[in-house]
């Protein structure tokens, strides 16, 4: 059971909604559904939602909503939450060449699980995960569900460059650099696959509630994959189902 | 007037509008201007709206050429803008004739100054926005800061007429200055920090870091203890959030700011103060003081409110028949500019005898130098790299000369105004 939400001031022009303070797929679902149901309300004044682990930011345009009027409304929203198991999903599969060049930290995260990297792989690939959250950069999903063996704290120091498509570790987290950038994350492998296009709508491939599968692939099929994103000719495979049973 | 044509690109010119709104929840920062007030009394003063794109010219500004007449206004900073050669005032519309060239001598009040054109920058919508977002090329102009060569394009206008001689009373300018009082309202994780750490916080003066930029504003000064530690489970941010890391220090979140963060947040700037903000150059102080929400949204309304009375008429005066089209608008700005110079107390900087000592702009860090004692120089040839706001700035030669002492050494941390290098003209010596 998730206790009704906290509502904290973050200035004049939003409000954090918070859940709870920890990494928590129930928390994270109440989350979600909050934003949902506040996106289906329509509201003159919320400019924009902001979904996290474990708060759902609230952007406001105080000349338009009074902080009253928008407590009260994300009070009845909150008290007024659907069953998250009924909950429709989508299932989005990410091809990953896993180890070697494309990850250089694939045989530390084996060594630190006592496993050989091969099974380090498979584990990895083998887990059903939720985007809990987007950010850090533009399209950079969070994702829960790592299996536990395999978490691993970030590195000391980060890197300077992780090239797009990383896929990495960091404590129980898994995630996929969309873009070029420095950081800390332990890097298994890299997706060929483009997570963050500003000329798409909407520009991120992956969504807050999104289930990830992760698809091993060889460098064949890497490179083959990768022809067709530069070309603009790459679907993803995505699946949509319920929850029902 | 269809482009801009960028001669010099000055410190860090960027195309912004209001910001890229509905796009955080898939990690798009918002970016936009960091003196969104400013832009929007820019916008109005040229006849846009205030959502339409500007530049946002950062302390050193550029060289710019208009390839056609138009309406152009300045608001925020007085970076010392010049247009053919004369002194151009803040915070009201001017007339542009083809081929008129705009410079800034230097930062005299503020820190970024926006320039709105009649028309607005007419770089494409990305996501919803003109807005350049620097770290992922984002928007704006290629999604980089302008540079020599540039064309940058500028929408059609319908009739500039209708903002000829607009500009704000000089009574109600803002003066910025370089000792800031910015209001906060405490939360979301005040509760994180010890009492001492907020009563410090609220009682504490801060000294803006050369570090800050777009992404943030960074400060020293008395140290801000948590009561666990600093890390939490990321949450959202706010434009004006101020968070703290383990070191106790404050940076307030701004226009580029991540869409989400894993430090606690103290307090969030009041939306009216973000322009303190923004107009505060490293070196600068500021003191954080606590208001309640309701209190900061009323503020709020009260200077939106009051760029209303720019469009009624109330702020503006009526232009005198004529005034732009046959005079050049030329004369009017700069007589407007002494009656806003005499409001502000501004001392226009009159040329002395010629110095030989080529000081630092600002403080900053100095990355290189480029010149050993005794080379001879062109005017315009760079001397020393700078770094401030994380820009590397090139300080140029102001003159021909001779380089005789250079007082700095790379590694070095220089105040604004530091001496940096003395120009030596006399005799070489022989050996």
């Amino acid at each position: 059971m998730v206790p009704p939400p906290r509502l904290l001031p973050a200035g004049d022009s939003a409000i954090v909604v918070e859940y709870g303070e920890a990494i928590d797929a129930r928390i994270n679902a109440r989350v979600r559904l909050l934003q949902d149901v506040l996106a289906a309300g329509d509201h003159p004044g919320i400019v924009e939602t902001v979904p996290t682990y474990r708060s759902l930011m609230v952007h406001y345009d105080p000349t338009v909503l009074s902080r009253q009027a928008l407590e009260d409304l994300i009070g009845a929203a909150a008290g007024a939450l659907p069953d998250a198991s009924r909950e429709s999903f989508r299932t989005v599969e990410i091809p990953v060449l896993y180890g070697g060049d494309a990850g250089p930290d694939l045989a530390d995260v084996a060594a630190n699980a006592g496993l050989d990297p091969q099974a380090a792989a498979d584990l990895h690939a083998g887990g059903d995960y939720v985007v809990f959250m987007l950010g850090f950069m533009p399209g950079f999903p969070y994702l829960g569900g790592l299996p536990a063996a395999i978490a691993t704290p970030r590195l000391a120091t980060p890197r300077t460059l992780v090239p797009a498509g990383s896929v990495g570790i960091a404590g129980a987290q898994t995630g996929i650099y969309p873009t070029a950038s420095p950081g800390g994350w332990r890097l298994i492998g890299r997706t060929p696959v483009r997570l963050f296009d500003a000329r798409q709508s909407p520009p991120a491939m992956l969504a807050p509630g999104d289930h990830v599968r992760f698809l091993p692939i060889g460098r064949a099929e890497y490179d083959a994959i990768a022809g067709d994103v530069a070309a603009d000719r790459y679907r993803p495979h995505v699946r949509v189902r319920g929850n029902d049973p | 007037m269809t482009a801009i044509e960028v001669i010099d690109g000055g410190l860090l010119t960027t195309v912004q509008d209001l910001g890229r709104l509905g796009y955080q929840q898939y990690g798009v920062p918002v970016s936009g201007a960091m003196d969104g007030w400013a832009l929007r009394a820019a916008n109005r003063l040229a006849g846009n709206d205030e959502n339409t794109a500007a530049l946002e010219i950062t302390l050193v500004g550029p060289v710019l050429r208009f390839d056609g007449a138009g309406m152009i206004a300045l608001a925020g900073a007085d970076l010392g803008a010049r247009l053919d050669g004369r002194p151009l005032a803040v915070w009201q519309s001017s007339v542009v004739q083809r081929g008129s060239t705009l410079a800034f001598g230097g930062a005299r009040d503020g820190c970024r100054a926006y320039l709105a054109v009649a028309g607005g920058i007419d770089v494409p919508v990305v996501l919803g926005s003109r807005s350049t977002l620097l770290n992922a090329r984002l928007g704006g102009f290629e999604g980089r800061a302008l540079a020599a060569g540039d064309d940058v394009p500028v929408g059609p206008s319908p009739d500039r007429s209708a903002a000829a001689g607009r500009r704000l009373q000089p009574d109600t300018c803002p003066v910025y200055g370089h000792a800031h009082t910015v209001r906060v309202v405490l939360g979301p994780q005040d509760d994180a920090f010890t009492e001492e750490g907020v009563e410090r916080f609220l009682s504490g003066t801060y000294t803006m870091a050369p570090q800050s930029d777009r992404v943030g504003c960074r400060f020293v000064g008395p140290c801000i203890r948590h009561r666990r530690g600093a890390d939490i489970v990321s949450d959202g941010t706010a434009c004006g959030s101020i968070q703290v890391t383990g070191d106790g220090m404050p940076i307030v979140l701004m226009a580029d700011r991540g869409t989400t963060g894993g430090y606690t947040k103290i307090a969030t700037v009041a939306s009216v103060d973000l322009s303190r903000l923004a107009q505060a150059a490293p070196g600068d102080r500021v003191r954080f003081v606590r208001v309640g929400v309701d209190e900061a949204q009323a503020l709020w309304r009260a200077a939106r409110a009051h760029l209303d009375r720019i469009v009624r008429g109330e702020a503006s005066r009526a232009p005198a028949a004529g005034v732009f089209e046959e005079d050049s608008g030329a004369p009017l700005a700069a007589s407007a500019y002494a009656e806003l110079a005499d409001a502000l107390a501004i001392t226009p900087r009159r040329g002395g005898p010629p110095s030989n000592v080529v000081r630092a702009s600002m403080p900053g860090l100095v990355i290189s130098v480029a010149v050993t004692p005794g080379d001879l120089v062109t005017a315009g040839t760079p001397l020393i790299v700078l770094e401030a706001m994380k820009m590397q700035n090139p300080v140029r030669a102001p003159r021909d000369g001779r380089v005789g002492r250079v007082l700095v050494a790379p590694g070095a941390q220089v105040e604004g105004g530091a001496p940096l290098l003395e120009f030596d003209d006399a005799e070489p010596r022989r050996n």
